[in-house]
């Protein structure tokens, strides 16, 4: 031992380090920095991808709307003069467009502008959709004819994107949808109050519209097929779920059945959400006869797709509830099908629904089965209230989002990050209850 | 269509008679049973309640599912019975059986509409006859759209169709209705106080309980069954190698197609291979800081934060990569680099995947890093290892297979995700006789086997040709690829968690 002591005499001061000991200490930083880095970047990730569709979703929130009063002349719009609906629907919309036109022009020459732009340019500045909405208002009030009437209009999609700085003059230029001169109207308009930027209800309730007019697209129908979905799939997954799980947790014994529905159960769980959407299509519409596009088809795809998880959380939270509970119901008289019905699932009921609410949400968020069994329809008609809306044609919010990426029109860029804006806070919305329920009434046993 | 709206109001009707029905047993049940002990609960076999349920239940369990049997399974009989009505003269040429038979259930909806809005009487509609008038004009002024003139012995299959499909629903109602009378009787004719309600009411429950469990098997079943079935009419109509081995994709509805396999598989490896370069590195160091460097707080925040991502619907990355990283890439890189022309491309999606499995590695691959034993890692600490040799050299390689499992899982995520590449990798298949060059360059767009699922079933789709059953056949085969893969990382795992426990 004498001989180890004299050799292991220190060759160096305590205070400075060996060149091993520093580069085993660098490894030790480096890599202690590889791993801040990997979460930064995950970070970093999650803030550029909110931050770039919030940034491009914002502009959908807000819409410009022309200010007009408009002559309805009742020579034009009801030519035999006896108010008579049925006679009044003759005349289209294009009959509707001129008075627009008229009214924007002597709008105009109020103001004092002088433009040598054609009618037909200077009508293009308020959106297509105007006229229909005009013509609707005349339709339900023909009293109205002959007296002048202020309205707010869309304006056209391009002018929108004007207010919002995703047009400029420059850009204008080499626009064939919209021209420079167009703009500088725009301008005086905008000084004279006529024309203004508000927040855009119509793009929550309105149903969607064609290609050609972005500044019309609104959400009504997306909102309306995703909630019809989601009622589907709250009142079959959550009874289905819940019920497998309890045997599965609280009856079933080592059995081969058993073993199959737990083996199956996890695969479901990954298969991949697109085969889902070919199951629904082969066997709810091809071979069961459902109605394409329909919620009820929807809902029941993704009832399937939402089974896995709901049942894997409500094992989760029936494994939770201690045996001392059975143990005590069992022991005051209590068959097994009483204490589970009576103290198990009671006390497992937060578990059960946080983890219902989180399967719905991402059940919300699904796109790509839905795709497969028509959702993709372009569908303007809201559909009717339960029973019978649940097979009529509708789409659904992440649906509407990829349909909007399908058009060629920058605006819809917009709308799409818009939608997805109002599908996050949903989202948000559901999985913050999951976390406050769970806070409020999880047990510590 | 074989179930419709039409049908749908009656069905509503039955389902609220029966449970009205059921309502009655109950406290008829629960009355009968108090009655026979003379008011004495104490008396009973079981609490009064379950002799009220089995009433109840007798008459609800088997008219519902003699309902939903009859419901799914008169339809494909009356069809069969009606097709043998269909003369082989009233079959045009160029058209088929089928097509006879849709015009068929056309005609018979439309005298249906037509009855529902009085726009006709039962008689008219029962009495019509093709010779005396004009049906498609009659049923065209009524909005139903008919291809052809209406011959008339598709008129008058038509009249037999309405009147057996209304005879079917007419004793389906009936059976079904005698049913839940018969269920309820003979349940509350049993109903005294010596009788085992209970243990009757709870045998009932447990199979009601078992049947919701089966349902994941039944889903599986017809994933199968269904694809199965197409796949076989597919490769009746398309050799099965041409499809396995054929290096060109290029599907043409005009017939003459070239549906190789080949192209689309390479796109689906490529992209899930660039996903997982980024989301493996990321998520494994991400988990190894998290579990094993980081501080509760730290932890508190980093891990949801991370986990968010897991929870954003796949359609926002596929949003994210089209309008942000694509034309960042095209602008930055792939132009400057001369490599490629388009935004999207392999790389925008490999990336934004990437980014959407980083949560899914990482915390598969916390947990996995959690379970190794403490004790080997304070052996290694004791010998005097820094913490980074301990992880690299005690740590990881206890987890590794664990990690594999992770990573495997990861893949098949990658492997089946559709809204990603829809939005981001395009949708032109690879070329496979354009030289490796193009083939291996991340910047060229190319397509995978789930956009082409997608794309072949959206729109107008003929279930008759080739070009629309390949989707089956992709989707099989992206079922069979998925399925090993998790199989093999499941078995990797439970084999993994059995080694420490």
């Amino acid at each position: 031992m004498s001989d180890a002591t004299r050799h292991s005499a220190p060759r160096t001061s305590l205070y400075t380090l060996s060149p091993l000991t520093k580069r085993r200490n660098a490894t030790e930083r480096r890599f202690k920095a590889y791993g801040l880095i990997a979460i930064s970047i995950g970070v970093l990730a999650l803030l550029v991808l909110l931050t770039s569709i919030f940034n491009n979703g914002r502009g959908a929130f807000m819409q410009t709307y022309v200010t007009l009063d408009v002559l309805l002349p009742a020579e034009k719009l009801d030519k035999n003069g006896n108010r008579d609906i049925e006679e009044m629907k003759a005349v289209s919309t294009f009959g509707y467009a001129p008075l627009i036109t008229n009214a924007l022009i002597s709008r105009l020459d109020e103001i004092g502008f002088a433009t040598d732009l054609k009618k037909k340019e200077i009508g293009a500045i308020v959106s297509k959709e105007a006229a229909a909405q005009l013509r609707n208002f005349v339709l339900a009030n023909p009293d109205s004819l002959d007296t002048t009437v202020m309205f707010e209009f869309l304006a056209g999609g391009r002018i929108d994107g004007y207010m919002k700085g995703r047009v400029d003059h420059e850009s204008a230029a080499l626009d064939n949808k919209v021209s420079p001169e167009q703009l500088d109207i725009v301008d005086a308009l905008v000084a004279a109050g006529s024309l203004e930027k508000r927040f855009n209800w119509a793009f929550l309730t309105a149903p969607d519209a064609s290609g050609q007019r972005p500044e019309a697209a609104g959400l009504g129908v997306a909102f309306l097929g995703s909630l019809y979905m989601m009622i589907v799939v709250l009142f079959l997954a959550l009874p289905i779920g819940v019920a497998a799980s309890i045997y599965l947790e609280e009856f079933s014994k080592q059995s081969r059945l058993t073993d199959i529905i737990e083996v199956n159960i996890s695969n479901l769980a990954a298969v991949p959400s697109i085969v889902f959407g070919i199951l629904g299509l082969a066997i709810f519409i091809n071979f069961a006869g459902l109605p394409q596009s329909a919620p009820i088809v929807g809902g029941l795809v993704l009832t399937l797709m939402t089974l896995p998880t709901i049942i894997i959380s409500t094992r989760a939270s029936l494994k939770s509830v201690p045996p001392s509970i059975r143990d005590a119901a069992l022991g005051v008289g209590a068959s097994k099908m009483q204490t589970v019905f009576h103290h198990v699932l009671p006390l497992a009921a937060p578990g059960i629904l946080t983890g219902t609410i989180i399967g719905l949400a991402q059940a919300l968020g699904e796109t790509a089965p839905l795709l497969l069994i028509g959702m993709v329809a372009f569908v303007r008609e809201y559909p009717a209230g339960p029973p019978e809306g649940f097979f009529d044609p509708a789409s659904a919010l992440p649906v509407q989002v990829y349909n909007w990426t399908q058009r060629a029109d920058p605006a819809f860029v917009e709308r799409a990050s818009g939608a997805i804006i109002v599908l996050l806070i949903f989202l948000i919305l559901m999985n913050a209850v999951a976390v406050m329920l769970r806070r409020r009434f999880e047990r510590r046993w | 269509m074989l179930i419709r709206l039409a049908d749908l109001m009656p069905l509503i009707w039955i389902l609220t008679l029966i449970l009205a029905l059921a309502a009655v047993g109950y406290f008829a049940g629960k009355a009968r049973a108090l009655a026979s002990s003379g008011g004495k609960i104490r008396d009973l076999h079981s609490l009064p309640s379950y002799y009220g349920t089995n009433v109840a239940l007798s008459s609800l369990v088997p008219s519902l599912a003699v309902l939903a049997v009859w419901v799914l399974v008169q339809p494909i009989l009356l069809e069969s019975q009606v097709v043998k009505l269909i003369p082989d003269s009233a079959i045009a040429e160029g058209s088929t059986r089928d097509l006879v038979m849709s015009d068929v259930r056309r005609v018979a909806d439309g005298l249906d509409m037509a009855v529902s809005n009085s726009l006709l009487s039962l008689e008219e509609s029962e009495e019509m006859r093709a010779e005396s008038t004009d049906v498609r004009k009659q049923l065209g002024d009524l909005g139903v759209a008919l291809g052809a003139k209406v011959s008339p012995e598709v008129l008058a299959a038509a009249q037999e169709y309405r009147i057996m499909r209304k005879t079917g629903s007419l004793w389906m109602m009936m059976i079904v209705l005698a049913l839940a009378l018969v269920g309820a009787f003979y349940s509350y004719s049993r109903t005294h106080k010596d009788f085992r309600a209970r243990n009757v009411v709870e045998r009932v429950i447990l199979a009601l309980l078992i049947g919701a469990a089966s349902i994941a098997i039944l889903t599986t079943l017809g994933i199968v069954f269904s694809m199965l079935f197409e796949t076989r009419n597919f490769f009746s109509q398309f050799p099965a190698a041409d499809f396995f081995f054929g290096t060109v994709w290029s599907p043409d509805f005009r017939g003459d197609s070239e549906l190789g396999l080949l192209p689309l598989l390479w796109g689906t490896l490529f992209i899930s291979m660039v996903a997982l370069l980024v989301a493996v590195p990321i998520g494994l160091f991400a988990a190894i800081y998290l579990s094993e460097y980081a501080g509760p707080k730290m932890r508190a925040v980093a891990k949801p934060m991370i986990e968010i991502l897991a929870g954003i619907p796949t359609i926002v990355y596929g949003l994210f990569a089209l309008i942000t990283v694509g034309p960042m890439l095209r602008d930055h890189f792939a132009q400057p680099l001369g490599l490629g022309e388009s935004g999207s491309s392999v790389m925008t999606a490999g990336l934004v995947m990437g980014v959407m499995l980083i949560p899914f590695v990482s915390s598969l691959s916390d947990d996995i890093i959690n379970a190794v034993p403490q004790a080997m890692r304070d052996g290694s600490l004791g010998l005097g290892a820094t913490h980074s040799e301990t992880i690299r050299q005690v740590v990881v390689p206890a987890a590794l297979p664990g990690i594999v499992g992770a990573i495997l899982l990861a893949a098949s995520r990658a492997i089946g995700e559709t809204m990603i590449v829809v939005l981001g990798a395009g949708a032109a298949a690879a070329q496979m006789h354009s030289g490796l060059g193009a083939l291996v360059n991340p910047f060229e767009a190319m397509t995978t086997i789930t956009v082409k699922i997608v794309s072949q079933l959206t729109g107008d789709t003929d279930f008759a040709a080739p070009e629309t059953l390949v989707a089956f056949a992709l989707g099989l085969t992206l079922f069979c690829i998925t399925l090993g893969l998790n199989i093999i990382a499941l078995v990797i795992v439970r084999k993994y968690r059995e080694q420490y426990e």
